[in-house]
């Protein structure tokens, strides 16, 4: 892993489409069968504009935005070597069904300790209008090559 | 909706089972096609016991109790874990998780509470630092 990816900033991604469909058929993979999730009239009764996404559905935004620096072949990331450390979901409001999402993604920190370079990214995702949606942080820890 | 929780208060608990059949479907719905979830020979091969859980899948399917208890997907503001051990999901059978949700900290001028959860596998705690800042 190449340490000077470290504060690297990539350009916006091409809008990612909310679907109705995809939000039901995530909830239900983790077993979320909160009625605003899957019901159009019950989450207008809550006050949404449309299904709720479920809390972590945006790691499905943010692991597009992921992959310009995981398929960088410069940063040096074997995917075969890499375990996920941790995750983080900051929403400034919901998800809903139609939204237009862009994301951002920051390289905040890689530290290297004992044969493991810790990747730090965060990618600031918002909509059509520029207003904040979600933040999501997520650490990798990188195996380095076999001596 | 508001309503009042106390510190050490228990909100939700639940025992999920999960079998390869639903790390596949997750596989499907997040876009997370790591064959170390689903392949037997290629989990072994890079040193695992076998085939294990998407950390992403703990972590979603944990919440979804507190979600339950808040009766309102949109009051959860923030969510972060650690994956501290992984889940192995055996063939034929299933592991299961057992999640326990208890207040840790009430904000009442900010009207949120930071609910902890426990998640345990075969008697591990598979998931640290699991917290969810929750809107009351």
């Amino acid at each position: 892993m190449d340490a000077s990816y470290a504060g690297r900033t990539y350009p916006p991604t091409a809008a990612y489409a909310v679907g109705r469909e995809h939000l039901r058929e995530f909830a239900s993979s983790v077993g979320a069968t909160h009625p605003a999730h899957h019901d159009v009239a019950a989450a207008l009764a809550l006050g949404h504009r449309d299904v709720v996404a479920a809390p972590t559905f945006a790691v499905v935004i943010a692991q597009r935005a992921e992959a310009q620096l995981l398929e960088d072949p410069g940063a040096g990331i074997d995917f075969s070597r890499v375990v996920h450390a941790d995750e983080r979901f900051t929403h400034h409001r919901p998800i809903v069904a139609g939204d237009e999402l862009v994301t951002v993604l920051h390289v905040d920190a890689v530290v290297e300790r004992s044969g493991l370079a810790m990747v730090t990214t965060r990618c600031e995702i918002a909509d059509a209008n520029g207003s904040a949606v979600a933040t999501v942080v997520s650490t990798l820890a990188v195996r380095g090559e076999d001596r | 909706m508001s309503r009042t929780v106390d510190v050490g208060q228990v909100v939700a608990t639940r025992s999920i089972e999960v079998t390869r059949a639903d790390l596949v479907r997750y596989a499907g719905a997040s876009g997370d096609r790591n064959p170390i979830h689903w392949n037997e020979r290629f989990a072994t091969e890079v040193g695992l016991p076998g085939v294990i859980a998407h950390g992403m899948f703990t972590m979603g399917a944990a919440v979804d109790a507190v979600t339950e208890w808040l009766g309102d997907p949109g009051a959860v503001l923030d969510y972060g874990v650690r994956f501290t051990r992984p889940v192995p999901v055996p063939d034929p059978g299933h592991a299961t998780l057992e999640v326990t949700a208890t207040v840790a900290v009430v904000d009442t001028e900010a009207g949120t509470a930071r609910i902890d959860l426990t998640v345990v596998c075969d008697g591990v705690k598979v998931l640290g630092r699991a917290q969810v800042l929750v809107r009351l």
